[in-house]
């Protein structure tokens, strides 16, 4: 049995959680390193977002302890998780922002809620998290009006705004090009290494994992494989050494690009 | 025949299932009402959604309301020399039963059907588990300023629908059935009374306010989080506030005398 530890920052003790009929997670038992990046991995289907929304609240489990930050959060009602959630930022996979709002007031809005800040302030918070996650002078566009790519980065802009303890970002890869991908996975680093925020990535995109997680937990019919990627990738077990077989890049800095008329090769920076 | 009796019961249980969650849900709308902070600007912009968008076919439906009304309020009144009741036919009509229940038929299929789809939306884009993320309440966001204003804007687009149904009805009475003006307004004063009729009426509205806008936002906050749950939502929701409005009609009608 998981025991809480000054380590562990969320910590899953035996959780059980089905839709239906359909069994997602069977005694589910793990631990997620405090100001690491952990990387949550499985098959479709296998229940890496359900894995976030349960730390969120936004499910709950059928059976089974989960601790947020020293808050067993198991059988917490919607008004008390809300104390919870101010500890929680979250990153979508679709980015979840109001699209009747602006990129701006997106960003603004929970910092308008929650914190007593006057509209300057909330101002200079919103243009220096764009600025941060390389969206600066898009503050008047509508979602709808960015790329993919912009999307997650205007999302992850907004789950950060709060400075959170714990930011879960449910498949920030997918449907990314390669050179969006490694912008989003400098950012997360970048993030995780000046804020010292304890990250939660559901993902299957292994290159990424390879590159940025410290601590990969694997999704297993049957329950769950800690360890780091190295340790996971070398398992004896084929089947689980089986899911890091992709090729792996060199640098989570970013991809090398050619500039046109120039010999030398560029490292990508965030604009 | 087994077959149908599992069917109705499944049909039963699944109707008092969610009546249950929609009275849950219409609580919840409630202490979200009386919970700070206040959301004026989202309660006006609804007011705006929902009403003033709903002006022009509330006007012409109304317009063409009542100039059928008086159409065929005349062929029947003067086949028995009662052609000067006309202004009371067509104003008790307008006013007890058509004003009220017709506003709330339009304003489901324009302003219910557009609640349930946008609140759908924000459910399967997550928006609205974003907002839970962020610890806001999304039905004291959202929910909450879209109900207000339907109950809002029902009794007065109501009354905008009477108007104009008034003004058809004399339209065809008056200019083009020779109806003497004089006659046609003091008919219709003579018989309207203001606290069973006027009152009535809007107290009517009213009430297929509270049940359109709890209906259409129960349903696209429930909706399955998929572009076919929202299309379901959708059409749920005319159909069901359209016959709740029917038979709630009945039964006020019956029961309160309006």
């Amino acid at each position: 049995m998981a025991t809480a530890t000054d380590h562990a920052h969320v910590i899953f003790d035996d959780v059980h959680m089905a839709f239906g009929q359909r069994a997602v997670l069977c005694g589910l038992t793990c631990e997620f390193p405090r100001g690491k990046i952990s990387v949550i991995l499985g098959g479709s289907g296998s229940g890496k977002t359900t894995v976030l929304r349960l730390i969120g609240g936004l499910v709950h489990p059928q059976r089974g302890r989960i601790v947020v930050a020293g808050d067993d959060i198991s059988q917490l009602s919607e008004l008390q998780m809300y104390r919870v959630r101010a500890k929680l930022g979250m990153m979508f996979q679709g980015g979840a922002l109001l699209d009747s709002l602006t990129i701006f007031d997106n960003l603004a809005f929970p910092l308008r809620e929650h914190a007593r800040l006057r509209e300057v302030e909330i101002a200079a918070a919103v243009h220096q998290e764009l600025a941060e996650v390389g969206l600066a002078g898009v503050e008047n566009l509508l979602p709808g009006q960015l790329s993919g790519g912009m999307i997650k980065r205007a999302a992850l802009a907004r789950a950060i705004v709060m400075k959170p303890e714990i930011l879960l970002c449910d498949e920030p890869f997918s449907g990314l090009d390669p050179i969006s991908v490694k912008r989003i996975e400098a950012l997360l680093h970048r993030i995780n290494r000046q804020l010292h925020i304890t990250m939660l990535i559901s993902s299957h995109h292994i290159p990424s994992t390879m590159r940025m997680a410290d601590e990969v937990v694997l999704l297993l019919p049957n329950g769950a494989t800690t360890g780091t990627p190295v340790e996971l990738q070398q398992h004896r077990d084929p089947h689980i050494a089986g899911f890091f077989n992709e090729d792996v890049g060199e640098s989570i800095e970013g991809p090398e690009v050619e500039v046109p008329g120039e010999r030398t090769t560029h490292r990508w920076v965030e604009s | 025949m087994i077959a149908l009796v599992q069917d109705l019961g499944w049909m039963v249980i699944s109707f008092i299932n969610h009546l249950g969650k929609l009275t849950v849900f219409a609580a919840q709308v409630g202490r979200a009402l009386i919970t700070p902070p206040a959301r004026p600007r989202a309660f006006v912009q609804e007011l705006f959604n929902l009403g003033v968008l709903s002006l022009v076919i509330i006007c012409v439906c109304g317009l063409a309301v009542g100039m059928v009304l008086g159409l065929q309020g005349y062929n029947t009144l003067v086949r028995f020399g009662a052609a000067n009741s006309l202004g009371a036919v067509v104003g008790l009509s307008l006013i007890r039963e058509l004003g009220p229940v017709l506003t709330a038929l339009l304003a489901t299929g324009r302003a219910g059907s557009a609640t349930a789809a946008e609140i759908g939306t924000m459910v399967a884009t997550e928006q609205l588990d974003g907002l839970r993320m962020m610890s806001i309440n999304p039905i004291h966001l959202v929910v909450m300023p879209k109900t207000l204003a339907m109950i809002a804007v029902m009794p007065l687009l109501s009354a905008l629908f009477i108007v104009f149904g008034l003004a058809g009805g004399y339209f065809v009475g008056v200019v083009l059935m020779g109806v003497d003006g004089g006659t046609y307004v003091s008919s219709l004063q003579n018989a309207v009374d203001y606290y069973d009729d006027v009152a009535g009426s809007l107290l009517k509205a009213l009430v297929f306010g509270v049940l359109v806008g709890l209906i259409a936002t129960y349903r696209g906050y429930t909706c399955a989080p998929t572009s076919a749950g929202v299309s379901s939502a959708t059409t749920s929701t005319v159909v069901v506030a359209s016959v709740s409005v029917l038979i709630f009609d009945y039964f006020i009608t019956a029961l309160w005398g309006v």
